[in-house]
């Protein structure tokens, strides 16, 4: 049985680091990029994922979308602990521009300075700026 | 490739998966069910309705293995496998179980 229960891909592993700059409605950038996240780790991939700028605004709580005839989708955020995405930062410079806290936020994430966020940034095979 | 269900057409995508999630009823799932050649059980509707309960609190359809992760904790390991998932839903339990539960095409399935 066991050799069902996992279809491990086992190509090579590179380290994706995924930057959400965009606030999450107006345009496609957010759906798009987690859409990007969430296949990136089906496929075993090593995913960080960072919100900075106005991309913090897309882990806010309470969105309220029937406004503007959008699927409010942070619930899916919430989904990426399923897909073993777990290093999830974002940016305190923007949190605090914003006068936002972790509190505010729809998942837990580690706040890292935009210094911090450079060395991560320098660990990483790829990056994709959404 | 759309279905016909008590006389109304539900419309679906060139793969069936219905366009309108808000057309979906269980007289259309058995519908799909019969298409896909699944004989629903009650063992498939408990995977149809977990699925649903997962859209419903993340807004996406799940990876196969997610959902198998996800299953293995809400009701167990004997469940939550590939093997069960898979003689239930022969084509894939995320595609074929998404179709039927009215669901798009589960997320990191290309």
């Amino acid at each position: 049985m066991d050799d069902f229960e996992d279809d491990e891909f086992d190509g090579p592993v590179k380290k994706f680091l995924f930057l959400n700059r965009k606030a999450p409605y107006g345009t496609i950038y957010a759906l798009e990029g987690l859409e990007v996240v969430l296949i990136t780790a089906a496929f075993d991939q090593d995913v960080s994922m960072v919100f900075a700028d106005d991309g913090v605004f897309q882990i806010k709580k309470d969105q309220e979308t029937s406004g503007i005839n959008m699927k409010n989708f942070s619930p899916t955020y919430r989904a990426l602990e399923g897909y073993e995405v777990e290093k999830v930062y974002a940016e305190k410079e923007s949190l605090e521009a914003r006068g936002l806290s972790e509190d505010d936020l729809v998942i837990p994430v580690e706040v890292l300075s935009a210094a911090e966020l450079a060395e991560l940034m320098d660990t990483q095979d790829v990056i994709v700026s959404f | 490739m759309d279905y016909n269900v008590n006389e109304t057409t539900i419309n679906a995508d060139e793969e069936g998966y219905i366009t309108d999630m808000g057309s979906w009823s269980k007289d259309l799932a058995d519908t799909i069910a019969v298409t896909e050649k699944i004989d629903m059980s009650d063992d498939h509707w408990e995977v149809v309705n977990f699925l649903r309960d997962y859209y419903e609190e993340y807004q996406i359809a799940p990876a196969v293995r997610v959902l198998t992760k996800a299953i293995k904790k809400s009701l167990g390991p004997d469940k939550g496998n590939s093997k069960y998932l898979y003689e239930l839903f022969p084509y894939g339990p995320a595609k074929q179980a998404c179709k039927i539960a009215g669901l798009p095409k589960p997320t990191g399935c290309v």
